[in-house]
C-alpha cells in the first residue's frame, strides 16, 4: 500500500474538503463531512484498491488517516 | 437433467405505497448540510411513502391485496393461504396475517400467518409458498410482504429516515402453468449480526423508555434504544462478504452461469451499496435493475417493487431468466433465479 496514494484516494471520498490540507495526521472523524456515507465510500475504496476490509474497530480506533493506513497496511 | 422450477409460479405482483411522501425537499429543510442533490446521489432515491397515523401494516397489506384481485381478476375466495411478511406488525397477538384475512373476505379454510423476516423477506415468502404447493396441500397461496418501518425511526435519524420508506406488495404464487417458476433456493443466516440492524426496545425484553435523545456510537452512527439502529459500516462490510457468494450459489444451484441471466434484482438497500456491489460482482449495468427512486427502501417490498417495474419498462419478458437476491436485518439473505 502506497501512503501518498492512500491519502490522495482518501481525501477524493469528501466533496467538501480541499484535498491539499489533508494529511496523514488529520483526524477524519474531526472533518465535518464525515458521516456514515463517508464511511462506506471509504470501506469501497479500500475493498477495491486494497482487496481489504476496514472493520467498525478499524474507525472506532484509529484516530488519525495515518493510523487507519497503518491498521491497513500491517494486515496481509 | 436442470434443475425443477415448474413446481410454483409467481404470476402477478401488485403493490401499494401510502399516498403521504417525505421528498428530498422537506429533508433538507430538516438537516439543511444535506443537500437535495447529494440525496439523490448517493441513497438514488428522491421521495419515501409514509404510513399515515392511523395506517398500520394490516391497512398497506390490504391495499396491496386488494389491487392484485382487482387489476388481475383474482377472486378471493380461491386462495388457500395468506402468507404475510412483516417486522411492524399491527399486534404482538392475533397474526396481522388473520387481520388482513378478514378484511379481504378469503375463505376460513384458508391458512394465515405472519412470517417475520426483514430484506431477505420477499425470497423468504416464495420459498415458503412453493414448498406449500409444492407438498400439494394447497395450489394457490398469496404472499404479502408489508412493513411501516417509518415509525421505527427516530425524527433526527438523517440517514435512516433518507433510506427507508413504507410500503406493501402482494403477489399470488400457484401451481397455474402462468408466470414465472421459482428455481431451486439459497438460504442463509448469521444471528452473530443481529445487532448491527436492530429495533432494541419495545418488545419483551427491553421495554420502551422515555428516553427521546438521539446520541452517537462511537463510530457516528445515531442510536437511541427505542428506535432503529443500523450500523452501517458492519452492514455494509456484511453484503461485500456475503452477495458476492450468494449470487455464485444461486447460479451453482440452478446450474447456470453469470452470463445466462437476463437481469439482477437485489434487494433494493440504496444506490451506493447496490452499485458498488454490481461491480464487485461484475455485472454489466444494462443486467442489473435499480429501481427505488420513487419509493425508498421499503424492506421485504424491494424486490417485487422492483420486479414490477421491470415488468412495466420490458427489461422482464417471456423467456427471461431473472436472479433476485435479498440480504440484510438478521443477517439473513437468499435468493432464487425466476423463469419467465
Amino acid at each position: 500500500m502506497d501512503k501518498n496514494q492512500f491519502l490522495q484516494s482518501f481525501a477524493e471520498q469528501f466533496d467538501d474538503v480541499d484535498p491539499s490540507s489533508i494529511t496523514t495526521d488529520t483526524k477524519f472523524k474531526d472533518l465535518e463531512e464525515w458521516s456514515s456515507m463517508v464511511a462506506l465510500m471509504v470501506i469501497a475504496m479500500v475493498d477495491e484498491n486494497y482487496n481489504k476490509k476496514i472493520t467498525g474497530a478499524d474507525l472506532r480506533e484509529a484516530n488519525t488517516i495515518g493510523e487507519l493506513y497503518d491498521r491497513l497496511n500491517s494486515r496481509s | 437433467m436442470s434443475p425443477d422450477h415448474s413446481l410454483a409460479r409467481i404470476s402477478v405482483i401488485e403493490y401499494y405505497l401510502p399516498s403521504t411522501k417525505l421528498t428530498n425537499e422537506q429533508l433538507h429543510i430538516a438537516f439543511p448540510e444535506w443537500s437535495v442533490d447529494k440525496i439523490m446521489e448517493k441513497v438514488g432515491i428522491s421521495s419515501r411513502s409514509i404510513a399515515a397515523p392511523d395506517e398500520f401494516t394490516s391497512d398497506l397489506a390490504v391495499a396491496a391485496a386488494r389491487q392484485l384481485f382487482e387489476k388481475n381478476k383474482i377472486r378471493p375466495a380461491d386462495i388457500e393461504y395468506l402468507i404475510l411478511c412483516t417486522q411492524s406488525p399491527d399486534h404482538f397477538l392475533p397474526t396481522t396475517a388473520c387481520l388482513v384475512h378478514e378484511r379481504l373476505q378469503l375463505p376460513t379454510s384458508a391458512g394465515a400467518i405472519d412470517v417475520n423476516q426483514g430484506c431477505s423477506g420477499f425470497v423468504y415468502g416464495i420459498g415458503l409458498a412453493k414448498g406449500l404447493i409444492a407438498s400439494g396441500d394447497v395450489n394457490k397461496v398469496l404472499l404479502i410482504t408489508a412493513e411501516t418501518y417509518s415509525r421505527f425511526l427516530h425524527p433526527s435519524d438523517k440517514g435512516n429516515r433518507s433510506i427507508f420508506g413504507d410500503g406493501a406488495a402482494a403477489v399470488l404464487v400457484s401451481s397455474a402453468n402462468k408466470g414465472a417458476g421459482i428455481g431451486p433456493m439459497i438460504h442463509g443466516t448469521d444471528g452473530a449480526g443481529a445487532g448491527n440492524l436492530i429495533v432494541k426496545n419495545g418488545a419483551l425484553r427491553f421495554p420502551k423508555t422515555a428516553d427521546q435523545s438521539l446520541m452517537e456510537d462511537n463510530e457516528r452512527n445515531p442510536f437511541n434504544d427505542n428506535y432503529l439502529f443500523m450500523n452501517g459500516t458492519e452492514i455494509f462490510n456484511f453484503t461485500l462478504e456475503s452477495v458476492p457468494g450468494l449470487v455464485r450459489n444461486i447460479l451453482k444451484k440452478n446450474q447456470l452461469q453469470q452470463d445466462d441471466i437476463d437481469l439482477f434484482i437485489f434487494h433494493q438497500a440504496n444506490k451506493f451499496m447496490l452499485e458498488y456491489l454490481r461491480k464487485k460482482i461484475k455485472i454489466p449495468p444494462e443486467r442489473f435493475f435499480i429501481s427505488m427512486e420513487y419509493s425508498g427502501n421499503t424492506v421485504s417490498s424491494t424486490i417485487p417493487i422492483a420486479m414490477k417495474h421491470a415488468l412495466l419498462e420490458g427489461k422482464i419478458k417471456a423467456g427471461s431468466k431473472v436472479l433476485i437476491a435479498g440480504f440484510g436485518v438478521g443477517y439473513s439473505w437468499g435468493g432464487t433465479i425466476l423463469y419467465y
